[in-house]
């Protein structure tokens, strides 16, 4: 009977393992792949992924493989066989899975610490271009700092949705703001480093583009920031993905990836349309 | 006997109908002096359905401009002097939601006739009238349902707004009078079938607030009243 329950949990485990190997955990009908990497420090997100994914495959592998070992060799036990314990019993078993776990989490966060940090605790390059990027009940907008390259200041008390002054900008009084292009898509040039800077005006929200390979909170009352650079022109989606309100499923944006020449004329339309 | 003729002809006299004495009418024009602030393009990417439904991107209406000047989206109405009116109608204004926009952008209606919202748009719109003498309600209004019934008691000025789609607004005039008028894109305006007396008109615009003159009828004459209003570039 042991024997059997031993075949049956490698059985299983292997056959858990098989669409996690082949990677049909993405076959939602839609792609069989990851949706492609369009930035420059995605492939290393996707590496850290597949090599979190190959550690804790292996290790369920093996731990499933010692569980029906032991239960092959000891299920049958008869009452009077002895009762085998751990060298040095309880206290040292603890010790050796904490030690054994506790590397493993280590060596992960080691490895990991790479693809993180490039992205989170370098700063973006001088030259980065900066938007500003702000999330509110239940659209993003986007604000570049226009000729001056200047942002005018934010005041709350100006915000006039129907009127389209979704920041609060005052250009009745304050100059710098005056040339300030907002808009509800976010466009970049390809190949340069962009500097977004994230501004919550009311809830928590999320700014999440899978091809980016970026996921950041909006959080209220934090100046938060992520940086990146895209490589692939396109239109991508840009979607809310912190449960922020009854619009929460219909809070998204565009990310458009252009070319500089593009993006210089993109930007020549929105300045006219201020 | 006596007594009872004078009876029925005060009688007369106090329902009589306006056209008994003549009707006046008030009509004009609202204008605007200096420089609009510019109308800003509304950025529809979030929700293609309906940017598609615009051939060119629209702007914001907060100032509605015509020829020479004129004002439109203006509500003119007497807001003072008018003769106690009948019940609302019972016909229901209608604000409609097409293309991510309110159409009208200023419905004026009376207060407690009754308003229907239809969702002509394939996606969900949240209608949010801001209401601070009413009752302020937010209602959701999905894709294909039937429009929605509601009214105002009592006069205000409302604006709307879609909590989806941020740059959706629109207005909302709920008076007491039957006599408004809603400036057309020349800015023009007529109110009609006023009997003789003495009125307050008032124009109402959405950016820069109201403005009042008085005007007495006598009889079946038509006064003019124009309205300026002094624009703000920003």
């Amino acid at each position: 009977m042991g024997r059997l329950f031993a075949v049956i949990l490698v059985v299983i485990a292997l056959a858990s393992a098989i669409p996690i190997v082949t990677h049909t955990w993405y076959a939602s009908g839609i792609s069989l792949s990851p949706p492609p990497d369009i930035s420059k420090h995605g492939h290393a997100i996707d590496e850290q992924l597949s090599e979190t994914m190959i550690e804790a495959g292996l290790l369920f592998l093996a731990a499933q493989l010692v569980l029906a070992i032991f239960v092959g060799k000891f299920a049958d036990r008869k009452p009077e066989d002895q009762i085998r314990t751990f060298p040095g019993g309880a206290k040292v078993m603890v010790i050796v899975a904490l030690v054994l776990v506790g590397s493993e989490i280590l060596a992960l966060g080691v490895l990991g610490q790479k693809a993180w940090a490039n992205v989170y605790f370098k700063p973006a390059a001088a030259d980065a271009l900066q938007i500003q990027a702000q999330a509110g009940q239940f659209a993003f907008y986007f604000r570049y700092p226009g000729a001056d390259r200047k942002f005018g200041a934010l005041h709350p008390d100006k915000i006039d949705e129907g009127n389209s002054n979704f920041f609060g900008l005052d250009p009745a009084n304050d100059l710098e703001s005056r040339d300030d292009i907002v808009t509800g898509e976010l466009a970049v040039p390809m190949n340069r480093e962009v500097l977004l800077l994230m501004h919550a005006k009311d809830v928590g929200h999320s700014f999440y583009v899978r091809e980016l390979r970026i996921q950041q909170d909006f959080v209220p009352g934090l100046d938060l920031s992520v940086h990146f650079t895209a490589t692939k022109p396109g239109k991508y989606e840009i979607v809310c993905t912190q449960l922020c309100g009854l619009g929460h499923y219909n809070m998204k944006a565009y990310l458009n990836v252009m070319t500089q020449e593009d993006f210089d004329s993109w930007m020549k339309q929105k300045a006219s349309e201020q | 006997m006596r007594r009872k003729q004078v009876l029925v002809v005060l009688l007369a006299v106090m329902i009589s109908p306006a056209w008994l004495f003549g009707a006046g009418t008030v009509s004009g024009k609202v204008t605007y002096t200096g420089t609009p602030a510019k109308q800003k393009t509304i950025d529809m990417s979030k929700e293609p359905s309906c940017a598609k439904q615009h051939a060119a991107p629209i702007t914001t209406e907060t100032v509605v401009t015509g020829a020479n000047n004129a004002l439109e989206n203006v509500v003119v109405y007497i807001s003072a002097g008018a003769p106690d009116e009948s019940s609302a109608p019972s016909q229901a204004v209608t604000f409609t939601q097409k293309g991510c926009q309110y159409i009208p952008h200023v419905l004026a209606m009376r207060a407690g006739q009754e308003l229907k919202v239809v969702n002509d748009d394939q996606t969900a719109h949240n209608i949010h009238p801001l209401a601070k003498v009413n009752h302020e309600w937010n209602k959701s209004q999905p894709p294909g349902t039937p429009p929605l019934s509601e009214k105002f008691e009592k006069e205000e000025f409302i604006p709307v707004k879609c909590n989806v789609h941020p740059w959706m607004r629109g207005f909302f005039a709920v008076l007491k009078t039957s006599h408004y008028a809603i400036t057309a894109d020349n800015g023009s305006f007529s109110l009609p079938n006023l009997p003789p007396g003495k009125y307050t008109i008032t124009a109402w615009q959405e950016d820069y607030g109201t403005q009042a003159q008085d005007v007495t009828i006598s009889g079946s004459e038509t006064k003019t009243v124009d309205f300026s209003f002094k624009a703000k570039p920003y």
